[in-house]
């Protein structure tokens, strides 16, 4: 799932605050599940946004509506009606979503509320953790499904480095050292050659604006 | 003879580093600390306290991400001093693009020893949200550096190098990080990569050293590179702590504490001295072992005095 946090609310607020009607949408997808962009995170923000461009003498009309997806076209649909004389757009999905708003209502300046951060697990309501950075050229079939592009601080392939200690990452003692977590994982499913082999320099496949056309896609 | 010897493609333009240490001589190394500046002459001095004293001088580069005077420039410098450079390299600052130019132009001018290295995390330095480059890793810099002194081509492509870079490549070793088990499984990845020779993290607890030696026997990895013993002066109880609560893989037996602790007054500094002269003495003793790494941070006028009491002088004229 992809995980979101909400900005400052002065960061938005600089952004927004010359606009008068500004339509907020939020996402029921990740962003919702990730308690930052769903229903109620939109209802709470516009209040929130409301109160404080008040305080900083200004005003404008807020609205809020939020979508099943906001990264797929035909969820989009159901917004042209409600942007009638809109002239901003705070977007409470991922970049994807951010993105896609902007590609639709291309002549309303459209604005992020969030950070998109990672793509992680949902470990409870309310915490997650980052495990995969899309690196494109998926290392974990080598690393007993543990990602060292994401988990390692450093992103090595030839781990650990110098830096763990007690099992911990030097970077900061409440993050596992993913390479001793690596090593544990191999070694308790026999395959710790993996980690006597030299890993080649990895092929960084992503670097350019991705398109994926899957075997199931059909022209319509 | 060491296994490495008989495939090593070392050429006449081979450094002092590589002949003593296939020689057999027990060899020297030290470390100078680049300046937070421009300035040639704090290089020149730094540079004249070890001159003499060591077999070459480890050049280190941007040490705990904060930003000095490149490695590549001061290792010149020191070239040019007639003192022979062990170039650091890290991977936290340049991908395999820069790092292959980097290595080419070092050579050009006249630098023979390269230490590969991941580097300190720039979180720890002075430019914490600099975006860390780490395309590769040290183990990945040591076989790119391998194949374009081996084969003379760009390992990616297999372009032809037009003129490849005649190196002596070294690797670092942390036998106390975790998983200490795994260690010398590691090392052997770097000697299999292509690294010659190999310096460690500072030892201090030597019984718990000798140990890992034990098992980097048993692989046969002290056949194939040089190994060199990393050790750093203690200069008060303070840096003791410090270094046994913040640097990962140290750990600095109790009864060092006992001794700098009980030196008196101003005196710690002299009894780290000799708590750093009698590691070396017994990493003499160790089989396996192929010189020592003196890492002297800002201290690096005191060196001679160690090497001195180490019976290491005069070192060797080759």
């Amino acid at each position: 799932m992809i995980i979101a946090r909400e900005k400052k609310l002065e960061d938005i607020y600089s952004l927004t605050s010359s606009y008068q009607k500004i339509m907020i949408v939020g996402c029921a997808g990740c962003t919702a599940v990730c308690l930052a962009g769903g229903h109620q995170e939109v209802v709470r923000f516009k209040e929130e946004l409301s109160l404080y461009m008040k305080k900083h003498g200004t005003e404008a009309a807020l609205k809020g509506y939020t979508v099943e997806r906001q990264c797929e076209p035909i969820f989009i649909f159901e917004l042209v009606e409600r942007m009638r004389n809109i002239d901003a757009i705070v977007s409470m999905g991922c970049g994807a979503g951010t993105q896609l708003l902007a590609e639709k209502f291309d002549d309303i300046p459209v604005f992020p509320a969030l950070d998109t951060i990672f793509v992680g697990i949902s470990r409870e309501t309310g915490l997650y953790e980052e495990n995969c950075r899309s690196c494109g050229d998926c290392q974990l079939g080598y690393t007993g499904g543990i990602c060292p592009v994401t988990r390692c601080a450093k992103g090595i392939f030839n781990g650990p480095c110098g830096g763990s200690t007690n099992g911990r990452c030097e970077v900061d003692p409440d993050i596992p050292c993913a390479w001793c977590q690596i090593y544990e994982r191999l070694k308790k499913q026999n395959r710790i050659e993996n980690m006597y082999a030299i890993r080649r320099p990895m092929q960084w496949k992503n670097q350019n604006p991705g398109i994926l056309i899957q075997k199931g896609f059909k022209k319509q | 003879m060491k296994e490495y010897m008989k495939h090593s493609t070392a050429g006449e333009n081979s450094g002092k580093l590589q002949r003593l240490c296939r020689s057999g001589d027990f060899v020297v190394t030290a470390e100078l600390g680049p300046p937070k500046g421009n300035n040639p002459l704090i290089v020149e001095k730094k540079a004249s306290y070890l001159a003499g004293f060591v077999d070459a001088v480890n050049v280190t580069d941007n040490q705990t991400a904060i930003v000095r005077m490149s490695s590549i420039a001061t290792a010149a410098l020191l070239v040019r001093m007639g003192i022979e450079p062990v170039m650091q390299m890290v991977t936290r600052d340049r991908n395999r693009i820069a790092a292959q130019s980097d290595i080419l132009g070092a050579a050009a001018l006249g630098i023979k020893n390269v230490l590969c290295l991941s580097g300190d995390h720039q979180m720890f330095g002075n430019h914490p949200f600099c975006k860390g480059v780490y395309d590769i890793d040290s183990i990945q810099l040591v076989s790119i550096l391998r194949t374009m002194r081996d084969e003379g081509v760009f390992p990616d492509t297999g372009e032809k190098i037009d003129g490849a870079p005649d190196l002596f490549i070294g690797a670092a070793d942390a036998p106390f990080s975790d998983p200490v088990e795994y260690r010398p499984y590691r090392l052997r990845k770097k000697i299999d990569a292509g690294a010659q020779f190999i310096q460690t993290q500072c030892i201090y607890d030597v019984k718990a050293f000798r140990e890992y030696m034990r098992r980097v026997r048993d692989l046969g990895i002290h056949e194939k590179c040089f190994i060199i013993g990393g050790v750093m002066p203690l200069k008060s109880l303070a840096m003791a702590r410090y270094m046994q609560q913040n640097v990962p893989g140290i750990v600095i037996p109790e009864s060092f504490f006992r001794c700098l602790a009980s030196a008196p007054g101003g005196k710690a500094g002299d009894e780290g001295i000799k708590i750093c002269c009698d590691i070396i003495s017994e990493l003499r003793e160790t089989d396996g072992i192929s010189g020592i790494h003196v890492m002297a941070v800002e201290w690096e006028h005191r060196v001679p005095e160690i090497i001195d009491k180490c019976g290491l002088l005069p070192r060797p004229l080759v």
